[in-house]
């Protein structure tokens, strides 16, 4: 077998609208798993003992099951029950759902990670509760949290082939089927595999650098 | 003259451990207060819940002539909603042992923004505000540090105006010098000193600095397993105790006493 660039030029375009995709259900769906996660933590913290044992268990099943069962059940089962999403919707639903699992785990450490004083302070300077986690706790919690969102973010942007699966031509699908229709899957993926380190190399060491600059400001 | 704080039987638990116990405590408008006793006698939860930081279990207790912690509704006295606390924490004011000032604010960035959220000051007399309060703590040329870059003393003092910013009727100091290392004691001191003379402000301070409490308080309340074994002028406490318990406590501070 040897590299053919004929098919490396071919695939190429193909390879391009499948990354565009790939970035949009990164986007969608971390957006969707740092909202949904930031609402899970501070649900989490509730008093309601009710609330926060139910989150529990719902969070623990997302996470303890597998991203590809969980794409089929809502692409591929959902529909027998009347619920009908397109494949793109689907896949961003469950990437952003399942990480929101974990970056609510971020988001919890953050917000502990503030001490009780803070609190006790915005308090008897009479902050009403919007005004101490807007003005108090959110801008001490957040710098913190950023490094660990951020490799979430590249993690979620590894895990996109797997929308593949429900039919969603993102950068892995796109040279599948250039592979499945010319009978070569050399360049087709290693090109993809390339793309992705294009990516996520660049994005990795942008996360580590913040997360020095965070412990050295921690420090200092 | 008004008592601007009293309290009617107070009783407060922590699980199994009693901490008040069928308090009775009545604070005139102006008077300055200092709360003495061992560990664990109560003195720092009557400032938390004067802060409306812990609850009571029982009694009553007034702010300036309104229940703190119930309100009336068609004449019922009812729990006090959150607007009820609202409402009377704009009276107190509170400084740590712990400083709590907000390590991402500069100093005088931590006394302006309560002003203009909560008092709902322009930035321009919120500074103003600020900088006079930071001349008063002899801090003037460390309004632009963050808290990290301060000495504990010196966010101590930092702490103190921006209670003070507040204009409270009522400041509450809590233990504001036992974190402190002790060449950095005197300077937070000599504030509360200043203080104490300069202002109306009701004020009520829990301490270990015995020689402190003498020169600051217009009456000693010692305290003892929640319950106020003895109270006077700081001259007749110090000098010459009635009850066993307050001298066998003011024994351990001899030192400090003279």
């Amino acid at each position: 077998m040897e590299w053919n660039w004929d098919h490396a030029y071919a695939v190429l375009p193909q390879l391009g609208d499948g990354l565009i995709v790939t970035i949009q259900a990164t986007i969608v769906a971390s957006l969707l798993a740092y909202i949904l996660g930031l609402g899970i933590a501070i649900l989490k913290m509730s008093k309601s003992k009710l609330t926060r044992v139910l989150l529990h268990w719902v969070t623990e099943f997302v996470r303890r099951t597998p991203i590809l069962v969980q794409l089929y059940v809502v692409f591929y089962v959902l529909p027998d029950f009347g619920i009908f999403l397109e494949a793109f919707t689907c896949g961003v639903i469950v990437l952003g759902i399942h990480f929101s699992t974990y970056t609510s785990e971020v988001f919890r450490a953050g917000i502990e990670n503030v001490p009780k004083g803070q609190w006790e302070a915005a308090k008897s300077l009479n902050y009403n509760p919007l005004q101490t986690w807007k003005n108090v706790i959110l801008p001490q919690a957040i710098p913190p949290m950023i490094p660990p969102l951020a490799n979430y973010l590249i993690t979620m942007f590894k895990e996109t082939p797997l929308l593949a699966a429900i039919t969603v031509v993102e950068l892995f699908r796109a040279a599948d089927q250039y592979s499945n229709s010319h009978y070569t899957y050399l360049e087709p993926m290693t090109l993809v595999g390339v793309f992705f380190l294009i990516v996520s190399i660049p994005s990795a060491m942008l996360a580590m650098k913040l997360e020095k600059k965070f412990k050295q400001a921690k420090t200092a | 003259m008004e008592n601007i704080i009293q309290f009617e039987n107070v009783s407060k638990s922590f699980g199994d451990l009693q901490v008040l116990n069928k308090l009775n405590l009545e604070v005139k408008d102006g008077e300055k207060l200092a709360l003495i006793g061992p560990s664990g006698s109560g003195k720092t939860t009557i400032l938390r819940i004067l802060m409306t930081l812990e609850t009571i279990d029982d009694g009553f207790v007034s702010v300036n002539g309104e229940y703190l912690w119930h309100e009336k509704n068609d004449g019922k006295i009812i729990p006090a909603s959150e607007n009820h606390l609202h409402k009377m924490r704009d009276h107190i004011g509170m400084v740590f042992q712990q400083f709590n000032l907000f390590p991402h604010l500069t100093a005088i960035e931590n006394v302006q923004q309560p002003q203009t959220l909560i008092k709902k000051k322009t930035d321009a007399e919120a500074k103003e505000k600020a900088e006079e309060l930071f001349h008063l703590v002899g801090l003037g040329d460390k309004k632009d540090q963050y808290p990290h870059q301060l000495s504990g003393g010196q966010q101590q003092r930092v702490a103190i105006a921006r209670a003070l910013a507040m204009d409270p009727k009522i400041m509450l100091f809590d233990e504001v010098t036992s974190a402190l290392d002790p060449e950095l004691v005197d300077e937070v001191l000599t504030v509360l000193r200043k203080l104490a003379s300069d202002s109306d402000t009701t004020m009520l301070t829990v301490t270990h600095e015995m020689n402190f409490a003498r020169e600051f308080a217009d009456r000693v309340l010692f305290f003892d397993s929640g319950q106020i074994v003895e109270s006077g002028k700081p001259e007749s406490i110090f000098s010459n105790p009635t009850k066993k318990r307050t001298k066998e406590f003011l024994k351990k501070f001899i030192n400090n006493v003279n």
